[in-house]
């Protein structure tokens, strides 16, 4: 039973993680813009087409047609010749084969230009707005944007393996000197783990230690002193948008291993992280990471069956029914402040 | 219903003027049911039939529902006597002439259904209401096959079921005007078993996950019957909520439970979600009871195998048809599909453009669109050349009852649509079944229903 | 009508009565006038109404409307397998019963305000909804959704007659529902709950429900315990929704577990925002606009799209189509995401701002005449 607990909770904190970091770029946006951005979840989506472009232009082939044979269907076969390969040899194999870490590099700049671009071109005209309407543009957006990654990339998901010494399961208990075999744990989730935890250590000490966070953590609390004292506080927003947006993005491309992305999954994240995002309360950065771990951990212990046989659908609802519980009995979440999004 | 309505000229008004730009007429207030002993629904009258085809274009089927429509695409071209005739030519017995049906020229209306219940009765009920689509087809889902199935039955319109694999479409909740060629959960399991026992052995320890929700239950019960019959243990079946994006916590129990064998009773994304994240956990490279641990997924569809990569490698699972198939027919439809689209077609393809040819050549036998006489002609039909081997479509049930198929993820793909091989075709007699052990009632054909 | 109704808002209804019933034939040049998707724009607009009348007035916004609504559906098919097939009683317990949900909910969402209570409601309709799909099946039939069979009980139709043979169909005392009737059925309750909508604005209540949207803090200092105002509004959008939800259900049997789900109660928001929050006419065009963007754009396939740009050269018809492709048969949510985007950025008061703008232009070109035609309104406005 030990080993089966331990699991959960590792489990628990690897999901924990995954929601922390989804909410993180989520808060990050709310506490400064004071926006609530229902596209947040198609940013996640866009980081992770950002791995799934990369792996296509390193794998794009020159496509000769043989005139001799014909495919099944009458086609004429094709004869596929790897292009990454052919220039590159070996190399241009390890590049295909670290597609997916590498493919953040991509992300970085592409999705700092998607943030900059969307925050120019319409959430800056949003900030005097009421909160329904941010909600409505930026759901609109979430449309399109899963529109147009369909109409680009077609409605199946796309599977990105990882890279072959990543694959497979880790024996933790072994590790840890016990029994070998019974305590093991995908590597990448792992991996996963570790990233999230180093994203979200980067972006507290990012704001916590430097002039810039110092400024925007200023602005946060108090936005009309702030620019008062002459510090163009826009001009950080804009870039702290960018910085969500990065965040988000990363987070969709290191998950595409686990999750073959396909159009729908902005939408499939959007409730789960508004949930976690409210539950640790509207624009706490410490909430949003403490309620990701905390639904993490009891998503997982509720989908245990021993459990499920005394509270039949509890895994269903589990998340739901914390919100419910934490908002009743907290008012503003797990960490939020007074007067935040309450009117 | 109203004269009105019926008038060819005002639908052709309606389709081909963007839903009629120009202005067609008084719309029908009139409410005159029965008016006409010899009537029924959408009865056509000018030179042209409509089929309704409804079809999951967005959302998370939308890529079996292109290939559906794909597929009714080259089946009403083929039925007009347009492209390469497809399997027109390999169909026997046929009364199909290729100059449209009883001489009318097939057209087509579609929707989108979105894989919801509610909007496939929506876009059902306008393709009969204002388009007059003479009978209804596609689907992916379950959910939606039964609910417009017995819609159809209401306004007397029959039903060609696309893909639909539960046991209930054409069990509990079977109807009259439903008919089904795609195979049930029930097949899937006395097709599976005796592979799985073959493959793995006869002492094995099964772990199920369940989609938690009508389909996923009658597949978990029939996979377990089966496979239990053949002497395997079930350790534990949980059920796992739709569109759970993360399945890791239902797989961290598997690991130490004792079972050496998963088995996945999920569809679509799902299953493509859940397969990726077991075999990441490692089930496939574990030793468990001293035995290689495996993976079963029941049933997947090449769609969701392209989606699963190189996961789906070797795992065995179920399916109607499969493109690679040696018969004629087979050899038929992916060679004029391939030529149409440039890609072999997926099940799915196959059997809605099997369902168009079924109908179309019910019509011709029973010279008329009357549906109880078109009903007739259907029920008992046996055939051959659709590449599935002899094919009944059974009375009592409506049921096409055919060879199923064991396939298996291919372990070396020689290009991108070669994910899937043929393990075994199990043949009729041995995926046969009595209908009566699921019940239900088909109720009555006549009086035919009068549309609204 | 005078005595109970200003000048102005009679018009307002007769006019609004006058386009519901008369939208058989003003739908036709557009292609929706059939009975399935009229019923559909009557029954989505009283949902529509009543989400108005909680989130127009009051400011609340739930994100789990869709709840009622669902649950509206499977009490009236419960009543038409155990009661009766007459839609009367179906339609008062489906009130009935939306209307206890919506009171516990309504109780325990309203303790907080802003998008706590969005999200609290939000994870009541969820909830509701994954019960409805899974371990709820015996009461909801999950996945396949719940029907009549002829085998139902139906105690009070067993009183007076046999099971007839057929399938079973709602009925108004022996009139059946389905098509036309059902239109002018739903009709009825659309007119009523307009009408209601336009009574509850211009009462006392609706005051004070405006009050707490603009101003809640100034609102409880005043001595006011504002939270009895905004649950009664609660109750009474919960319990339209759940009349939506029956109504749905009398004019095509069948309640399905989906129309709970999170995207159905965002739908009715988004149906709102785009006419116009907190106007009567608003929620109602919202409705039908996005109800025929779901039935006929999505119906746009390459077919119907070339002969419509038939008067084209191949190669550009060609063209044509695929582009055109984009935006409606399968890429008809694109088109939809567009309209919103655009109407809320430049038009943050949806449709009837837009009409209002616009109007208001052809006055101040009309000159003086139609202002004092409006100076004649105004007095009747305050009443």
């Amino acid at each position: 039973m030990f080993e089966v607990l331990f699991l959960q909770f590792l489990n628990g904190l690897d999901k924990g993680s995954a929601y922390a970091l989804i909410a993180l770029g989520l808060t990050l946006v709310f506490g400064t813009l004071g926006v609530v951005n229902f596209a947040h979840g198609a940013l996640f989506m866009f980081g992770a087409f950002c791995a799934v472009l990369f792996r296509q232009l390193l794998t794009l082939e020159t496509v000769t047609l043989d005139p001799e044979k014909l495919s099944p269907w009458g086609a004429p076969v094709e004869i596929r010749q790897p292009l990454v390969q052919a220039w590159f040899g070996d190399v241009g194999a390890v590049l295909v084969n670290y597609s997916v870490p590498l493919s953040l590099l991509l992300s970085i700049p592409v999705m700092l230009i998607i943030g900059i671009v969307m925050e120019r071109g319409i959430i800056k005209h949003f900030y005097k707005r009421p909160h329904a309407e941010q909600i409505l543009v930026t759901f609109g957006l979430a449309i399109v944007f899963g529109e147009i990654i369909k109409a680009v990339f077609g409605p199946n998901p796309i599977p990105q393996p990882m890279p072959t010494e990543l694959r497979g399961a880790a024996d933790i208990g072994a590790w840890l000197g016990m029994q070998p075999n019974v305590i093991t744990y995908p590597l990448w989730r792992l991996v996963y783990f570790l990233f999230a935890l180093g994203v979200i250590g980067s972006v507290l000490a990012f704001l916590q230690f430097t002039t810039f966070g110092m400024v925007v953590r200023a602005g946060m609390a108090d936005r009309e002193t702030v620019g008062a004292l002459g510090i163009n506080i826009d001009r950080r927003f804009t870039i702290m948008f960018g910085i969500a947006a990065v965040v988000a993005g990363m987070a969709g491309v290191m998950y595409t291993p686990l999750l073959p992305p396909s159009y729908t999954m902005g939408m499939d994240f959007l409730v789960i992280s508004f949930v976690v995002v409210v539950v640790g309360g509207m624009g706490s950065l410490p909430g949003a990471i403490a309620a990701g771990f905390l639904l993490g951990i009891l998503q997982s212990f509720a989908s245990m069956h021993q459990l499920k046989a005394f509270f039949p659908g509890i895994d269903q609802v589990i998340i739901y029914l914390v919100a419910v519980v934490v908002l009743l009995v907290l008012p503003r979440g797990l960490m939020g402040r007074r007067g935040v999004m309450e009117a | 219903m109203s004269e009105l309505k019926r008038g060819p000229s005002r639908r052709h008004v309606l389709r081909t003027g963007l839903a009629g730009i120009i202005a067609s007429g008084v719309a029908p207030l009139a409410f005159s049911r029965g008016a006409w002993a010899q009537e029924f629904c959408n009865n056509p009258t000018g030179g042209t039939v409509t089929f309704g085809l409804n079809l999951p274009l967005t959302g998370a089927y939308a890529e079996e529902g292109a290939d559906e429509q794909k597929a009714y695409e080259l089946a009403i071209q083929h039925l007009n006597g347009e492209g390469d005739g497809g399997l027109l030519n390999v169909l026997k017995p046929s009364a199909l002439k290729g100059n449209g049906i009883l001489g009318k020229k097939v057209q087509y209306v579609s929707s989108d259904s979105q894989t919801k219940s509610d909007v496939a009765r929506a876009g059902a009920t306008r393709m009969i209401e204002r388009d007059g689509a003479i009978m209804i087809t596609g689907g992916s889902s379950s959910g939606e096959a039964i609910a417009v199935q017995s819609l159809c039955q209401e306004l007397g319109v029959i039903f060609m079921a696309g893909l639909t694999h539960s046991n209930d479409t054409t069990g509990k909740d079977k109807r009259r005007y439903g008919f089904r060629h795609f195979f049930n959960a029930y097949q899937s399991g006395i097709a599976i078993a005796p592979v799985l026992a073959e493959a793995y052995g006869k002492d094995r320890r099964a772990y199920h996950l369940t989609a938690d929700y009508t389909w996923g239950w009658t597949q978990e019960e029939s996979i377990k019957n089966a496979t239990e019959a053949l002497g395997w243990e079930t350790v534990q079946a949980v059920r796992t909520p739709l569109g759970a994006a993360d399945f890791s916590q239902y797989l961290t129990p598997v690991l130490n439970s004792g079972a050496d064998v998963l088995i996945l009773n999920h569809y679509g994304n799902d299953m493509v979600n859940s397969l990726t994240q077991a075999v990441q956990f490692g089930m496939r490279d574990r030793q468990a009871n001293g035995k290689q641990f495996e993976i079963v997924v029941p049933l997947f569809s090449e769609l969701m195998a392209k989606g699963a990569g190189e996961n789906i490698k070797g795992i065995f699972g179920t399916s109607n048809w499969h493109w690679n198939l040696p018969d004629e027919g087979s050899k038929a439809f992916t060679k004029s599909f391939g030529a149409a689209y440039g890609s072999p077609p997926s099940q799915a393809a196959h059997t809605a453009y099997v369902q168009a040819l079924l109908y179309a050549d019910a019509c011709e036998r029973a010279g008329t669109f009357y549906p109880p006489e078109v009903i007739k002609a259907l029920e008992g039909f046996e055939f051959d050349g659709m590449g599935n081997g002899k094919t009944l479509y059974r009375a009592e049930d409506h049921q096409c009852m055919k060879s199923v198929l064991v396939v298996r993820g291919n372990e070396n793909p020689t290009n991108q649509f070669d994910v899937l091989n043929v393990f075994k075709e199990i043949d009729r007699e041995t995926a046969n079944y009595d209908p009566a052990i699921f019940g239900g009632d088909l109720g009555a054909a006549e009086p035919v229903p009068q549309c609204r | 009508m005078a005595g109970i109704m200003s000048r102005k808002d009679a018009t307002l209804f007769i006019g609004f009565a006058a386009v519901v019933l008369l939208l058989p034939i003003l739908a036709a040049p557009f292609g929706a006038a059939y009975p399935d998707l009229l019923q559909r724009f009557m029954i989505f607009g009283i949902f529509a109404i009543g989400f108005n009348i909680l989130f127009g007035l009051t400011g609340y916004l739930s994100f789990g409307h869709a709840a009622f609504f669902g649950v509206g559906s499977y009490a009236a098919m419960w009543s038409f397998k155990l009661l009766s097939l007459n839609a009367i009683p179906a339609i008062l317990f489906a009130v009935a019963i939306a209307g206890v949900f919506a009171l516990v909910i309504g109780y325990l969402s309203l303790r907080r305000s802003g998008i706590y209570f969005s999200i609290l409601t939000l994870a009541f309709a969820q909830m509701c909804y994954s019960l409805a799909y899974s371990v709820l099946t015996p009461i909801t039939n999950g996945e396949t959704g719940l029907r009549m069979i002829r085998a139902d009980p139906r105690v009070l139709d067993r009183l007076f007659s046999e099971a007839p043979a057929g399938v079973p169909v709602p009925s108004l005392f022996g009139i059946s529902l389905s098509g036309w009737n059902g239109f002018y059925f739903s009709a009825l309750f659309l007119l009523a709950t307009f009408f209601l909508a336009m009574r509850i604005t211009n009462s006392p209540f609706g005051m004070m429900l405006k009050g707490i949207k603009s101003n809640q803090n100034r609102m409880n200092y005043t001595g006011f315990n504002t939270r009895p105002y905004a649950l009664t509004a609660f109750v009474i959008s919960g319990m339209l929704a759940g009349l939506a939800g029956s109504l749905l259900v009398v004019t095509d049997p069948l309640a399905g577990a989906e129309r709970m789900q999170w995207t159905a109660s965002g739908e009715v928001v988004l149906m709102t925002i785009l006419g116009g929050v907190g106007t009567l006419v608003g929620p109602v065009i919202g409705a039908w606009l996005i109800k025929y963007f779901e039935n006929i754009f999505s119906s746009f396939n390459d077919n119907v799209l070339s002969s419509f740009f038939g008067f084209l050269p191949d190669g550009a018809r060609e063209a044509a189509v695929v582009v055109a492709g984009k935006f409606v048969g399968e890429g008809w949510h694109l088109s939809l995401g567009l309209l919103f985007v655009l109407i809320v950025v430049f038009l943050p008061g949806g449709i009837m701002e837009g009409v209002r703008r616009i109007s208001s232009a052809i006055r101040r070109r009309g000159g003086g005449r139609h202002a004092t035609a409006r100076g004649e309104l105004s007095p009747s406005a305050a009443e």
